[in-house]
């Protein structure tokens, strides 16, 4: 397998530990989590997104594993301003501060609370199942600039999450680069649902949800893919990566980091784990690999 | 990552233990060790974790909206539960078991299996003191409530002062609420012996299996519905244990 070599990773402005960061909302609700994270292996975390009010989110169930992924509908339940104080303690870290709101104005007051602490932010232009919220608002490029342009006015690196749920991806990736982000990440959750037969209802408390893990790799992958060829600002891969191959793969698409959620549900040590496989002496450079598949 | 979809189960029994608890019985046996728990699916409410009091039953004290509902179904109603999650008691040697309230749940299947030597029960008053009758069948049970209604006078850790040697005993489960877990976790930390007790934490749950981080306790961010929810005394007698837990959306609230 090809493995690559452990040098000093800067992606869109933020200096990581190694290319393996913790996705938006998996274990990323305290700040003792996420170091748990870090000190278990993660390059960097991005935090749970912090929305404008504090929120309880959907009613449960709210997640389901499935053969091969996690079918989510948690509703961005989040603390809001209090979770400044989770930060605290990582303020030398690489921790990412997750944001969401319903209009620019919105993202431009989240921000502000984090502009202190944050190594920079990671804007929720994607969840697929919050009402007025991330896809709503991240499936039009019109409004992907213009919150994009209020919070990269802090001057901190700012990346921007896509949402798969669209015609066109790099249609929104070039929103995002215009607006000023940094560096874009794709993707989040692929809208979907299940339903128990024998109530038939559907299972997740807010009907439908988002699917994640090895089941939308590929999906992530041709996102990633399309992303490279339109945009010059650096892609963050992620969706369904569990493996060390699945990062080189992502790789080659085009992606100059990755980030994994779904994967510590079967194991939470798992980036300690990529790592080891990942990393050698005799290692690419990461430049060699970024995109190769383009050629 | 495998099929996790609920289980929909019927229910075949519903007990009345006290004016708010009822023990719900259902068509389908778990395979679950004592302590593990399930995350319950009430059609169109919530989804919210129990304890698991039998292989096929749980009790439940009616405290909101998804309890309500579920302690008013009736036999025939359907239900969804996911699990057995967590990682359940490991007791060795001599057992003491505490519990306060509804958390007799969780420590009534170890009682049943015969691992249990002495038992001490608490209740506000006598008629919330549940399955106190095969309590005590099964182990020395001693019962304490707060009015005195019924055995000592008091709380359970009064019983623990006056008619307990804990230093005898090798293993001490622990369930109820959070206060008074903690007053027993002080008392087993004056004597060294924290790492004798197991405590069955109770924190928001919204995944039940480890990945949404909302269960999570301070400093080290071990989760309750996965590294839990059964945790040795030293694992967290320097935690947010007894301090604050978080509400559905994370911020702290005062315990
Ligand atoms: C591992 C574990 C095992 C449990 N076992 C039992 C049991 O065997 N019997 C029993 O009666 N109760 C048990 N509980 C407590 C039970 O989960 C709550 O009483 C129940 O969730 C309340 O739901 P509600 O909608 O009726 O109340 P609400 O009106 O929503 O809230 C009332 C209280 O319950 C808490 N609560 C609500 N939803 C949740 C949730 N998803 N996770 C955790 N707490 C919640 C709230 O913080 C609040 O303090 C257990 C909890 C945990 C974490
Ligand atoms: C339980 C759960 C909660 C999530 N919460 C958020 C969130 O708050 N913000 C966000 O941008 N993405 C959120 N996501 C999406 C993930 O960050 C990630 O984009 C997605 O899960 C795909 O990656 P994976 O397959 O590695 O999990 C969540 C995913 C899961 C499973
Ligand atoms: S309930 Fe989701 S991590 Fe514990």
């Amino acid at each position: 397998m090809i493995t690559l070599q452990n040098d000093p990773v800067n992606v869109g402005g933020i200096t990581l530990n190694n290319h393996l960061i913790l996705a938006a909302g998996v274990l990323g609700t305290t700040g003792a989590s996420i170091r748990r994270m870090l000190r278990g292996g993660a390059g960097g975390a991005v935090t749970k997104s912090i929305g404008p009010v504090p929120a309880a989110g959907h009613p449960g169930p709210c997640l389901i594993p499935l053969d091969g992924g996690l079918l989510n509908a948690m509703g961005l339940p989040n603390p809001s301003q209090e979770f400044a104080s989770e930060l605290a303690h990582l303020a030398e870290e690489p921790v990412i501060v997750s944001i969401f709101g319903g209009t620019p104005d919105e993202f431009q007051t989240v921000a502000s609370w984090f502009a202190d602490i944050a190594a920079g932010y990671e804007l929720n232009l994607s969840c697929p199942h919050a009402e007025g919220y991330g896809a709503a608002i991240g499936s039009d490029p019109r409004m992907v600039r213009a919150c994009t342009e209020e919070v990269a006015a802090f001057g901190l690196p700012t990346w921007v999450k896509l949402t798969p749920n669209v015609t066109d991806i790099a249609v929104i990736g070039e929103a995002a680069e215009a607006g000023g982000a940094t560096a874009l990440v794709a993707i989040n959750t692929v809208r979907a649902m299940r339903i128990s037969t024998k109530l038939r209802r559907p299972v997740l408390g807010n009907r439908f949800g988002g699917l994640s893990g090895p089941m939308i790799f590929p999906i992530a992958l041709r996102c990633v893919y399309d992303l490279y060829e339109a945009c010059s600002v650096p892609i963050i891969g992620c969706g369904g990566i569990s493996s060390a191959a699945d990062v080189i793969e992502m790789m080659m698409a085009g992606a100059s980091a990755v980030q994994i959620g779904s994967a510590v549900y079967d194991d939470i040590g798992v980036f300690d784990q990529i790592a080891s496989k990942l990393y050698s002496d005799h290692g690419c450079s990461a430049a060699e690999i970024v995109g190769c598949a383009h050629e | 990552m495998n099929d996790g979809m609920p289980r929909v189960v019927t229910i075949r029994e519903m007990i009345r233990e006290t004016p708010a608890v009822a023990t719900i019985r259902f068509d389908h046996a778990f395979d679950s060790l004592p302590g593990q728990f399930c995350m319950v699916w009430v059609p169109g409410i919530d989804e919210v974790p129990m304890g698991f009091s039998g292989a096929d039953q749980i009790t439940v004290q009616e405290v909101g909206t998804a309890t309500r509902a579920l302690t008013s179904l009736t036999p025939g109603d359907n239900i969804g539960i996911r699990g057995p999650f967590g990682n359940g008691f490991s007791p060795v040697g001599r057992v003491l078991a505490v519990a306060g309230g509804v958390g007799v749940a969780p420590l009534l299947p170890l009682a049943k299996e015969g691992s249990v030597a002495t038992f001490i029960l608490g209740a506000r008053t006598r008629d919330e003191l549940i399955a106190a009758d095969i309590l005590a069948d099964q182990t020395d049970l001693h019962i304490a409530t707060d009015d005195g209604t019924a055995g000592y006078h008091g709380f359970v850790t009064g019983v623990l002062d006056s008619e307990i040697d804990i230093a005898s005993f090798d293993t001490i489960c622990v369930c109820g609420p959070e206060l008074m877990m903690k007053s027993i976790l002080d008392r087993l930390a004056l004597r060294n012996m924290e790492q004798r007790g197991q405590f069955s934490l109770h924190r928001y749950m919204k995944c039940g299996v480890g990945v949404c981080g909302s269960c999570s306790l301070d400093p080290d961010g071990l989760r309750v519905c996965r590294d839990g929810p059964v945790f040795s005394g030293d694992q967290i007698s320097s935690s947010e244990f007894g301090e604050y837990a978080r509400d559905a959306g994370g911020q702290k609230q005062k315990i």
